[in-house]
């Protein structure tokens, strides 16, 4: 009884570190866009220069490098771990942090969301590295 | 009573030491602020800088550092609440309180002149505090 009840609170928790992994938003984007994830579409999208974005960040690599193995830097000087699960365990296993970086950076590189086959996309790619 | 003593005792040494400036302490603040720099001592800036900062989230800087509305308004509580003093932002004009720790006039006298371009170079940006004073992040910001 004891067990049921932690796992209920367990269950109820909000997202907190460690609530997802890269395979799991794969396919929950997946799902949500309806088509399958594409790793070269999510590296076309990721190397790409854009437009519609901030003019200080025209790309993804901007910050995070064509090498998403490699830590990065942001405009400010300071690193950025890398992009790549295989490189950086803590990647992609925290839905609201995904999320709220999605958000600010697509916004910051595209003007605008990111759907849900791009993230997936995207994933699919850091995935592979 | 004693307890209390030694609490006191803690809280004292922002101002014992000159050369220790207030660290951010709150656990939101702090993360959310140090995801792309360090999070900058709340006594940098005025009030007024604090509040247009964190209601600008959208373009910060040139890019976009969103955070959820109730995290914004804790995060700005908390800044505005430890701000520079009055003394420390003579000549500063509130009315249109600058955006940038660089732009203020004792951040100036401390730099122009002794920090060159290829410091600056090395170190990403101004914003790189820890890139010369190596202690920033604890605090100390001595002349390294």
């Amino acid at each position: 009884m004891k067990i049921l009840m932690i796992l209920a609170v367990l269950a109820a928790a909000p997202a907190f570190a460690g609530d997802t992994s890269p395979a799991d938003l794969l396919a929950r984007y997946s799902a949500e866009s309806g088509t399958p994830a594409d790793p070269s579409r999510g590296q076309a999208l990721f190397t790409a220069a854009h437009g519609g974005g901030k003019p200080d960040t025209p790309s993804c690599t901007t910050c995070h490098t064509m090498d998403p193995t490699k830590p990065g830097q942001a405009r400010t000087g300071k690193a950025i771990e890398p992009m790549a699960p295989s490189a950086n365990p803590a990647r992609f296993t925290e839905i609201a942090k995904v999320e709220k970086w999605f958000g600010r950076n697509c916004n910051s590189v595209l003007g605008r969301d990111c759907t849900a086959a791009e993230k997936a996309d995207v994933i699919a790619w850091l995935n592979t590295l | 009573m004693k307890r209390l003593i030694l609490l006191l005792a803690f809280a004292g040494p922002a101002y014992a030491d000159d050369d220790f400036i207030a660290t951010v302490t709150d656990p939101l603040t702090k993360t959310e602020c140090s995801a792309c720099h360090m999070a900058y001592p709340p006594v940098f800036l005025p009030a007024a800088s604090w509040q247009k900062i964190m209601n600008n989230l959208p373009d910060h800087f040139g890019e976009d550092a969103s955070l959820p509305e109730a995290d914004a308004r804790n995060i700005e509580a908390w800044l505005v609440a430890n701000a520079a003093s009055e003394r420390a932002i003579k000549g500063v004009d509130l009315a249109n309180p600058p955006l940038r720790i660089s732009e203020l006039p004792w951040f100036k006298r401390k730099h122009d002149r002794e920090v060159s371009a290829k410091a600056i170079a090395r170190a990403g940006s101004m914003a790189n505090c820890a890139a010369c004073h190596r202690g920033a992040e604890s605090g100390y910001f001595s002349d390294d």
